[in-house]
């Protein structure tokens, strides 16, 4: 038995959490080159330094300039930094309270309701009166009104007298989504193939529609979102129990459930709406952190928000620039990117998770 | 990118040509003073297929810097950059070809890159659709009208209009039922409904669609393949490996019942050509018709 000296660090050899804090710095850092890659990589030969020189020297920016810069890369950065965080964030919240390393927020249904929403928006959006056609905005409404609906019903199937089951809001969360696909099937079957293509398009996502307006109603809540997550962070880690010691710990069980979901369907709903279907961040990126840092909610949750931010803006300055002057949607490249390495992880630490 | 230098290139020109050149050029200046533009478009991208042929048929193609997936006639076209998928345009994209005008089928965005592109000032000209020999003319008429050529348009429309005129007169009117199959999933058959650009061109060639119930491209059932009856099958050629061939639809169960399968009566024509309503409209017709004189008797 070891002997515990007065002078030996208070550190336990199991406690990450130095490590966990020196990752958050790490990924502040990393996230700041990565934005000022956003800004300065694209496919127009707009250079990011000589604007600043000509800001810096008092001359005027030309319009061509000022409209890559300012109206296409600042506001498709933003979108890919809050998107980004929000899916990895909303990832580790699910995996959270479902106790599952494989939840991701298409298992509450988010998924395949912002899929039916904007397909039926992308199918019934030219029949639709005037006073209705909302330009660029009905798709994303459509598509927010899909996640946040088809979240909210499986909360209500899934509560109880109060308690929220969550054996049975996975079960449940599959069967609605299958319900969804098909409701998206028979759209699918409805439309021409304009229509068609795209639908398929939406659902390989892409940041390429970013603009100060969607993000501007976009950004308030989706930021709320991630303040909210890392209240939970506690709730969370006291969960990781189980649901009856988090109770005798005086975790507030049911009020982290409904948060948690409200939270997830409303920063996943929203990322989906302003960029389609991006796969593989939620499950990633959290993964990749609990193996290097620990499953401790404080440090996950934020570094999670930092690491997504970073995949998804690395992933979209590839999407804009390989094949310029076109674009690949960025859900291919989330997931071409996300499936290799997912599985390198896995099968390196196969001795330790032992799947 | 380089474009040819215009007319003042320092050969030497012999005094006749100068005054020529001085005298058009001072029309030209003229002209433009006149209707207040500063200049003409020179550096055009063509976003839409049926665009493009028409560009290219005005003999204006040195203008264009770009263009879409879907312009892939004439086979020079391919050498330009493709900024994308037609509905799918990205703002950075296009903006960097250095564009001064925009030529946009209905239908391309989406919205949000329209929007941005307008804020920067860039010209936009949406081009009409259409499925006849008025959406035809309509086309090119906007297509010149954009490019400051409306004479060469002029000439262009009244071209085409003669062709597709004639190739509809030679064709005369037949009773042939056509079903047009665009592809073929897992056995299934999509086909041409009302509304469609196949329809339009089988209704030119003087035949008739077999398929009158839906509007569009959709998938049908073997029942209703065989309702339809038709004399003969039309589909785009495809030299893709893994493509549907005439030996896949004449195999298919319901499709060797019916007159067509029967006849072995199924044609095959390049889509562009036969869908783009565009210039080459006309050829297509007379194509589409002569094959039917010889096919499905």
């Amino acid at each position: 038995m070891a002997v515990i000296s007065p002078d030996a660090p208070l550190i336990s050899a199991g406690d990450r959490a130095p490590r966990a804090r020196s990752l958050t710095l790490g990924l502040c850092l990393t996230l700041l080159i990565t934005s000022v890659f956003g800004l300065a990589v694209g496919a127009s030969d707009t250079s990011l330094w000589h604007a600043l020189l000509d800001l810096a020297a008092g001359r005027e920016l030309s319009l061509r300039d000022e409209i890559v810069l300012w109206h296409i890369r600042l506001p498709r950065l933003l979108t890919g930094l809050l998107v980004g965080a929000a899916l990895a964030t909303s990832g580790a919240l699910l995996q959270g309270l479902f106790r599952n390393p494989l939840a991701d927020p298409g298992i509450i249904g988010v998924s395949a309701g912002a899929s039916l929403g904007a397909a039926s928006a992308i199918v019934f959006g030219a029949s639709l009166p005037m006073a209705l056609q909302l330009g660029f905005w009905l798709v994303p409404m459509a598509a927010f009104t899909g996640a946040w609906g088809a979240t909210l019903l499986l909360y209500r199937i899934a509560t109880r007298d109060g308690r929220t089951s969550v054996a049975t809001m996975l079960l449940a969360g599959i069967a609605l989504s299958a319900l969804a696909m098909a409701f998206t099937g028979l759209l699918t079957f409805l439309a021409d193939d304009a229509q068609l293509r795209d639908i398929s398009f939406w659902n390989l996502g892409s940041l390429s529609g970013a603009n100060w307006a969607k993000l501007s109603l976009a950004a308030p809540l989706i930021l709320l979102c991630l303040g909210l997550a890392r209240i939970l962070a506690n709730g969370l880690n006291g969960l990781a129990l189980g649901e009856a010691a988090a109770r005798h710990m005086g975790v507030p069980v049911q009020t982290v459930k409904r948060l948690t979901i409200l939270c997830v369907a409303a920063a996943t709903g929203l990322s989906v709406a302003i960029s389609g279907g991006i796969s593989f961040v939620g499950i990633v990126v959290p993964h990749l952190l609990r193996l290097i840092a620990g499953p401790d909610h404080r440090y996950l949750l934020i570094n999670s928000a930092l690491l997504g931010a970073i995949v998804l803006v690395i992933a979209d300055v590839i999407s804009r620039v390989i094949i310029a002057p076109s674009e690949l949607p960025i859900g291919i490249l989330t997931a071409i990117l996300g499936g290799p390495f997912f599985l390198w992880i896995l099968l390196r630490q196969r001795g330790i998770v032992d799947l | 990118m380089t474009r040819p230098a215009p007319m003042t290139r320092p050969a030497p020109l012999t005094l006749l040509q100068l005054a020529m050149t001085l005298a058009l050029g001072l029309v030209t200046a003229l002209g433009i003073a006149q209707r207040g533009i500063a200049d003409e478009p020179v550096r055009i991208v063509s976003a839409g297929g049926s665009i493009t042929e028409i560009v290219y048929a005005l003999g204006q193609q040195d203008r264009l810097v770009a263009r879409d997936t879907t312009s892939n006639h004439p086979a020079q076209a391919l050498e330009l950059p493709n900024v994308g998928y037609v509905r799918r345009l990205s703002p950075e994209g296009l903006l960097s070809v250095n564009p001064d005008l925009i030529l946009a089928e209905e239908g391309a965005g989406p919205p949000e890159t329209f929007e941005v592109l307008e804020g920067s000032g860039l010209p936009i000209i949406t081009i009409p659709m259409g499925f006849d020999l008025p959406a035809v003319q309509e086309k090119i008429t906007a297509v010149a009208a954009a490019l400051d050529v409306p004479a060469a348009g002029a000439a262009l429309v009244a071209q085409v209009t003669e062709e597709v005129e004639g190739a509809q007169k030679a064709a005369g009117l037949h009773n042939q039922r056509i079903l047009f199959v665009l592809s073929m999933q897992g056995g299934r058959i999509m086909a041409a409904g009302r509304n469609t650009a196949a329809d339009g061109i089988i209704t030119m060639a003087g035949a008739q669609n077999a398929i009158d119930g839906f509007e569009g491209y959709k998938l049908i059932t073997d029942e209703a393949v065989i309702t339809a009856a038709p004399d003969v099958i039309l589909m785009m050629q495809s030299h893709r490996p893994g493509a549907i061939t005439a030996d896949d639809l004449l195999s298919h169960p319901a499709l060797s019942t019916t007159p067509a399968g029967r006849d072995q009566a199924v044609l095959q024509m390049d889509g562009m050509l036969m869908l783009g309503f565009s210039v080459r409209t006309g050829q297509a017709v007379t194509e589409l018709a002569n094959a039917l004189a010889t096919a499905g008797h």
